[in-house]
């Protein structure tokens, strides 16, 4: 914080401001309404970098990447127009995963505003509905109290994506630059304090039940409540199964980590859900892709919902008792108050139905008798030959359940996703903006051919910047995840989702980046090791079955009782 | 089963916040029956009043949704008994055709309405009330020819007593 005050253009604000909020990196993408700002980053390279995104929506995802790593906010940049309207996919994906992010856009001269100037949009307008807040600044003394409100409030709370939009004539104007952070928003209460009530109410439940049963989701990262969330399973005793967002907030090898939720998760931690008594969901929101059919989910179970979102509360499933507040905290209260135990007859159920699922999915997943490689060895296998530390990012689609199932995630923030937008496309560039957080650990991007193709051209990115990003293509010549449902609900009317691929291998070696194709299992071990031991970026691309399915599955419309193993 | 529900919105007033609480509606497919913006009791604090036909449950939800925004103080919902409200409605009918008979006074008597202005061409007669009895009062002059008609939004304050204030004093305290 800075009480000085000097004149400088409203632009030269902008990066300060964001000096002023400790970003040291943005990414982004220069255009008209957005080059005052560009001019003044020229000054201010030394303290902030910028990095050339290939298109917006790279710099969103980057954003987003940097900031599931970090915990801190991602920013990036955008000119007006198309610049602008290009954002709004990641947006969107920070909005649903609540993700912390600072969007800056360039607006046309003020006075130009509703007149249809070039390249106008109403950006405020469209990511309206997609953003924790958003405003448009079109004064220069405006834009330091604007930056501080949307740091506040993207990294407050719920996180969530803000945009400030800025006139190009409030982008030049002068003002007396004085950064004062915001820490309080009068209508807005970021979290709710914890009700020690309901945390002895939680607890009193909790130590009577029979057959407790935890659910975790995002939350418990975004509280950064590693240590306090251990605590409270560990004592308590209880079997914990995870949400796609959840992943990595417990190692996926805890006695007491019984596996992955959903539609494409594991048997037991599905087919359980109906047989809990008690049911603790702590900061996760109860999505249809994990819950399935409502009516027949948990019916039998009293739950507690640990939430710092009110609205959560009973949106989607009838709580017994709401926690309020943020999980750090309310997890530290609940961990004093409930009783040391284990579940050894209740966490065996879990156990018997993993082996049941290894004997069906599993042995066919991690050692297939056909030729054709399987997803999951694959994962195994880079699974087995990394570090603990390292990131794993997922684009979406099969490739990415089968990744988030058989790869063992060892360390804290170390899953990177997009979980409820489900955007392809997303796992490129937020890769790269996770190694640009996290330059000391290795980042494995696992892809399929088509997500890959939506966002390839971030190489150029990975490329100009000496990024070191191992890049894993899961190639089975198919939009998998939706041929996998024309298989199985559409009479195999497999209507548009055969790709004709290009060579992976030429396009990465164009961007002078080292590349190899397995196409059988004895090279597989020794491609791995090359890939993962490479100085720099490297892509692997494996060729799998084209007409694999990812199980178990839990159909749409059906219960989380009645999950597929085949 | 569906009810009338006033829902009540306190925020400090901005240009885009209107746009933000629609989108609320629209996206859940809920059809705002009438909305009303005006100040408050409270300086600097305006008031939204929106009427919506849903389920309890729904506007539940709704009303956690428009609290969760950054800008919205407060937002609360209340069935028809327990507020007071009124509507205002402005009808415009022919001078002559009230000018003939007494026809026109005991209407405007029997509806409890008043004439705001007179002119040559035309009358423009005001009544409140709630929604049935401005609508009663159309029926009874569209006999007589009604030219223009507009009927406001509700405006409502609650029965608790509870005051906005006594709100505003805890979400201050929940800041702490
Ligand atoms: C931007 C976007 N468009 C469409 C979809 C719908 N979709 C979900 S999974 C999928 C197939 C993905 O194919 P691929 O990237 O090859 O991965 P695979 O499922 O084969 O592992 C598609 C098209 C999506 N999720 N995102």
């Amino acid at each position: 914080m800075t009480n000085k005050t000097t004149k400088i253009s409203g632009s030269e604000a902008v990066v300060k401001s964001l000096i002023a909020e400790s970003v040291s990196t943005v990414f982004g993408y220069p255009g008209g309404a957005i080059m005052p700002v560009y001019d003044a980053l020229y000054d201010y390279q030394e303290k902030l970098k910028h990095i050339l995104v290939r298109h917006e929506q790279g710099a969103t995802h980057a954003a987003q990447g940097y900031a599931r790593v970090s915990g801190k906010v991602g920013v990036c940049i955008a000119t007006s127009g198309p610049g602008a309207t290009n954002l709004i996919t990641g947006i969107a994906d920070a909005q649903i995963d609540s993700t912390p992010m600072v969007c800056i856009t360039g607006q046309v001269n003020s006075h130009l505003l509703g007149t249809d100037a070039f390249q106008e949009t109403d950006v405020v307008g469209i990511s309206m509905p997609v953003t924790k807040w958003n405003v448009q600044v079109t004064k220069a003394e405006d834009i330091a109290p604007a930056i501080a409100k949307a740091f506040y409030i993207a990294k407050s709370g719920r996180p969530g994506p803000v945009l400030v939009d800025i006139t190009k004539d409030a982008q030049f104007g002068e003002v007396d630059f004085n950064y004062v952070k915001c820490t309080l928003i009068s209508s807005y209460v970021p979290a709710p304090k914890v009700d020690v009530k309901k945390i002895i109410e939680a607890a009193d439940l909790i130590n009577t039940a029979k057959r407790p049963y935890i659910l975790f989701g995002q939350g418990v990262l975004l509280a950064e409540a590693k240590k306090e969330f251990k605590a409270f399973i560990e004592k308590s005793g209880i079997p914990a199964a995870w949400t796609i967002m959840g992943l990595s907030a417990l190692e996926t090898d805890h006695p007491l980590n019984v596996g992955m939720l959903g539609m494409h998760g594991n048997y037991g931690p599905n087919l359980l859900t109906n047989e809990c008594d008690v049911l603790i969901a702590i900061g996760m929101r109860f999505d249809d892709r994990v819950t399935g059919d409502l009516s027949g989910y948990a019916k039998q179970a009293k739950v507690i919902h640990l939430e710092i979102d009110p609205a959560e509360i009973n949106k989607n499933v009838q709580t017994e008792i709401a926690v309020l507040g943020n999980c750090k905290e309310s997890l530290q209260l609940l961990t004093e108050v409930v009783s040391p135990s284990t579940h050894p007859e209740w966490l065996a159920k879990f156990n018997a139905c993993k082996q049941k699922e290894l004997e069906t999915v599993g042995e066919n997943e991690l050692t297939p008798s056909t030729d054709v490689m399987s997803m999951g060895e694959v994962i195994k296998l880079v699974s087995d030959k990394s570090t603990d530390d390292t990131i794993v990012v997922t684009d979406v689609g099969q490739h990415q359940m089968v990744t988030q199932r058989f790869y063992n995630y060892k360390s804290w923030r170390t899953n990177v996703t997009s979980g409820g937008l489900g955007t392809m496309g997303f796992c490129l560039p937020a890769a790269f903006g996770a190694k640009i957080a996290k330059p000391n650990q290795q980042v494995v991007a696992v892809i399929g051919d088509g997500g890959f193709q939506m966002t390839i051209q971030e190489l150029g990115t990975i490329f100009q910047t000496k990024a070191d990003i191992k890049i894993l293509i899961l190639n089975n010549e198919f939009l998998g995840m939706v041929r996998q449902w024309q298989q199985l609900f559409f009479d195999k009317r497999y209507s548009s989702t055969e790709m004709v691929n290009p060579d992976f291998q030429t396009i990465a070696k164009g961007y002078h980046i080292e590349a190899n194709k397995v196409e059988k299992r004895e090279d597989l071990a020794n491609a791995v090791e090359l890939f993962l031991n490479h100085k720099g970026s490297y892509l692997l691309e494996v060729m799998v079955g084209k007409e694999n399915n990812v199980f178990p599955m839990v159909e749409t419309g059906a219960s989380v009782s009645e999950i597929r193993l085949s | 089963m569906e009810n009338k529900y006033t829902i009540s919105i306190f925020t400090e007033n901005n240009i885009g916040l209107l746009n933000r609480v629609s989108i609320i509606f629209t996206r859940r497919h809920l059809n705002i029956e009438s909305i009303t913006a005006s100040e408050s009791e409270v300086k600097n604090i305006h008031r939204y009043t929106i009427i919506l036909n849903c389920t309890e449950e729904q506007v539940i939800k709704v009303v956690a949704q428009i609290e969760k925004l950054v800008e919205v103080l407060k937002a609360f919902y209340h069935l028809d008994d327990e507020t007071v409200y009124q509507e205002i409605a402005l009808y415009k009918v022919p001078t002559s055709a009230l000018a003939a008979g007494k026809k026109a006074e005991q209407i405007l008597r029997k509806h409890n309405a008043r004439i705001l202005t007179v002119e040559p061409e035309f009358t423009v007669i005001e009544k409140t009330g709630h929604k049935q009895e401005t609508q009663d009062l159309l029926e009874a002059l569209e006999p007589h020819g009604v030219l223009e008609f507009a009927r406001s939004g509700r405006v409502a304050v609650t029965k608790p007593m509870k005051e906005f204030k006594e709100y505003l004093y805890e979400l201050e305290q929940a800041q702490q």
